[in-house]
């Protein structure tokens, strides 16, 4: 213990060189900064300050007042019980969008990162990011006018051939406007999200892996297998959360194709099954009042639980690959 | 060197999430439903009176109330402001009961309501109106037909008790005994039946409801509210919504508001006995035959709706239309007077039945409610 501790001398002119430096604008920039990165802050503790407060009512109401100040709410039923199908909803439609979403943006970001000839890349490349640019209310539309009916005869068929397989058991909708429908659109409107980060992560696969991977005699495919997946895998992840975000809070598509439901069921080709919190706000918004509200927003708060466990869930799964990825 | 590397690479990374974030941003954009009514800010304004033009009216009219009225309202507003090209008529579409609520407590110079007034409601608005000041009647009376698309077939005939057993999910397909029963001619295949209501809470589903629960009562055995009973449907958003999902699946029904049905089959509903096609003329019948509320003032003419008055189209939404026999503020007297002056005449009423479908007043009822609307003034 007789160490003497040694100040660091570093310490000093570290202050000096603040002081000498921190003046003028960059002063002003700094709280520029520091107001924008606290700006967050307090609107994320406002909203949730605010889906708290007015959720609260709903949440200590007992299932008498709810049942009568509540339309479609059934009687004998908790707040968690009523909400419990519409999460369990919103969570089948995010994760039926990632489903299929995934492997396809992950092949089209590595046509576009490794195999597209340089023009078509680019092309292809803009042409990606503009389909995230349409507003979710022209997927609505367009899923509600076209792509529902184009489906149609495929769920019929699958719901004819393969109904002892669990999703598509059930009674197939005669209009195609069901979970499965949505879960494509939700898809295609998630794609653009998920290409876009994932093509810049895999084309910063250090060329130098790449080169070694090719001189070992890999083919193409083993290229992006040894090299490219390993060095983007916790990139296409934090690509998917977003992308599951968007999928998750996603209304006016679903609003527009889905024929909603409270259940729990599993059959995606039913209609009547299904149906999102997000959407559900928006459908009973415009004629309810009182406890009606506060329910709906009741609803909000388990959305925005859900996205920030999501978030959080991301990160973690991020930040613990992070040491051997070999992104940083 | 390395460092120059890591830089550029943070910047990519950078720029990617800048697209995802532009991405989501947009995408919030795009998912806010649009808001009811693009006027909605200047109605909560008081009505004032504005300066006095020789001839027309002039100044601002603040009502609101019923959504089904929108339509046909904003139908009337354009017809009025035409003809008093000085005075502006707001409508605030927030619904029924926001909207007996804001004129019984002053806030709507005039109100529209799917429903009456209650006693409790008629009490509050005589309080705002003065003793027997209340102007009540059914200004849009809007028919709901029961549509349905199947293939080479543009008319059935149905009883209300077939009605609710379609809509119930009892009868199954389109072949079945007894809507063959009551449609010898028809060619009719085994198609299933995909009923289609409304997702969203809907004054055209608690209607169509209330007219299943009184014409059908041995079947439909659900008390009439806003929101489906049946679970497991098919649904979809709004009126549009429905038309749009029944015309798209074979086999479907659905219910909506008349006028808005498109190329879709119409059910000739059962009534005493014999079928009535629906028709706006065959609707007003409904309206005009049915009993006023007995014990009312002078000039609340409410109807007690007869859902099996023979010849006449049983499945109409009847809407309110309120207002009072005095004001505080002459000017909104006067462009109360002339608001509902028009609202109420042959021409007011084509007016609406051109934009909206409804089926157009009563001689009868006109006659009944013009005194009181002549009688408005300052008090």
């Amino acid at each position: 213990m007789s160490t003497t501790i040694s100040r660091p001398p570093a310490r000093g002119s570290r202050r000096r060189r603040s002081s000498t430096t921190d003046r003028g604008f960059n002063r002003v920039f700094r709280w520029i900064a520091v107001g924008a990165g606290a700006t967050i802050l307090a609107v994320l503790a406002a909203v949730a300050l605010f889906l708290i407060s007015e959720a609260w009512p709903a949440i200590m109401a007992s299932p008498e007042e709810l049942a009568s100040g509540v339309p479609r709410y059934p009687e004998d039923t908790s707040l968690l019980g009523y909400l419990g199908p519409l999460v369990y909803g919103t969570i089948l439609a995010a994760v039926l969008a990632l489903v299929i979403a995934v492997p396809v943006s992950m092949g089209i970001a590595l046509f576009i990162s490794h195999y597209a000839p340089r023009r078509l890349s680019q092309l292809l490349g803009a042409l990606v990011d503009l389909l995230a640019a349409i507003p979710s209310v022209i997927y609505g539309l367009w899923g509600f006018f076209t792509l529902a009916p184009v489906l149609t005869p495929f769920w019929l068929w699958l719901n004819d051939n393969l109904g002892w397989f669990p999703f598509w058991g059930g009674q197939a909708s005669p209009t195609g406007r069901s979970m499965a429908t949505v879960g494509i659109v939700l898809a295609i409107m998630i794609l653009p999200i998920i290409t876009a980060v994932s093509r810049e992560v895999f084309l910063q696969t250090p060329r130098l892996h790449e080169e070694a991977a090719l001189a070992l005699g890999a083919t193409r495919w083993e290229v992006v297998r040894t090299a490219v997946l390993p060095f983007g895998r916790s990139g296409v992840i934090s690509a998917s959360m977003l992308g599951l975000g968007r999928a998750l809070g996603e209304t006016m598509a679903v609003l527009m194709i889905l024929s909603p439901g409270f259940t729990y069921s599993l059959d995606i080709l039913a209609a009547g099954q299904h149906q999102t919190i997000a959407a559900y706000i928006a459908a009973d918004f415009p004629e309810s009042t009182g406890l009606g509200v506060n329910t709906l927003i009741a609803a909000g708060l388990a959305l925005f639980v859900i996205t920030l466990a999501v978030n959080m869930a991301a990160r973690w799964v991020v930040a613990r690959r992070k040491d051997f990825s070999g992104a940083n | 060197m390395e460092r120059l590397v890591n830089l550029s690479r943070f910047t990519r990374a950078g720029s990617a999430v800048a697209v995802g974030v532009l991405a989501l941003s947009l995408a919030a954009c795009g998912s806010d439903p649009e808001p009811a009514d693009a006027t909605g800010d200047e109605t909560t304004e008081a009505s004032e009176s504005g300066d006095d033009m020789e001839g027309g009216l002039s100044g601002t009219l603040s009502g609101g109330g019923a959504s089904s009225q929108e339509a046909a309202m904003n139908a009337w507003r354009a017809g009025f402001q035409q003809a008093n090209p000085e005075a502006t008529v707001n409508y605030d579409p927030v619904g029924s009961g926001g909207g007996r609520t804001g004129f019984g407590d002053g806030s709507y110079a005039f109100a529209g309501s799917d429903a009456a007034l209650d006693d409790e409601e008629l009490a509050a608005a005589e309080a705002q109106c003065g003793e027997g000041g209340v102007i009540e009647f059914p200004g849009y009376v809007s028919p709901v037909a029961v549509a349905f698309n199947l293939e080479g077939v543009d008319s059935l005939n149905m009883s209300p008790e077939t009605i609710a057993n379609v809509f119930l999910g009892e009868i199954t397909t389109w072949d079945d005994e007894a809507i063959a029963a009551d449609n010898p001619d028809a060619d009719l295949p085994s198609t299933a039946i995909t009923v289609v209501h409304r997702s969203d809470e809907s004054g055209t589903t608690e209607n169509f409801e209330d007219y299943l629960y009184s014409a059908a009562g041995d079947v439909w055995t659900t008390e009439p509210s806003g929101v489906w009973p049946v679970d497991g449907q098919e649904s979809a958003q709004g009126t549009s919504g429905v038309v749009g999902a029944a015309q798209a699946g074979e086999g479907t029904i659905t219910y909506a508001d008349a006028s808005q049905i498109a190329d879709l089959g119409t059910v000739a509903v059962g009534v005493g006995g014999d079928f009535v096609e629906y028709s706006a003329e065959a609707a007003a019948e409904v309206v005009a035959q049915s009993p006023r509320t007995e014990g009312t003032s002078e000039y609340v003419y409410t109807i007690e709706l007869e859902r099996d008055i023979e010849g006449t189209y049983p499945i109409v939404l009847v809407s309110y239309s309120l207002a009072c026999t005095t004001y505080a503020d002459e000017n909104t007297a006067e462009l109360v007077k002339g608001f509902l002056g028009y609202l109420a005449s042959e021409e007011g009423q084509q007016a609406a039945a051109d934009a909206a479908g409804s089926a157009p007043l009563s001689d009868t009822i006109r006659q009944a409610v013009l005194p009181g609307i002549e009688s408005i003034s300052v008090g």
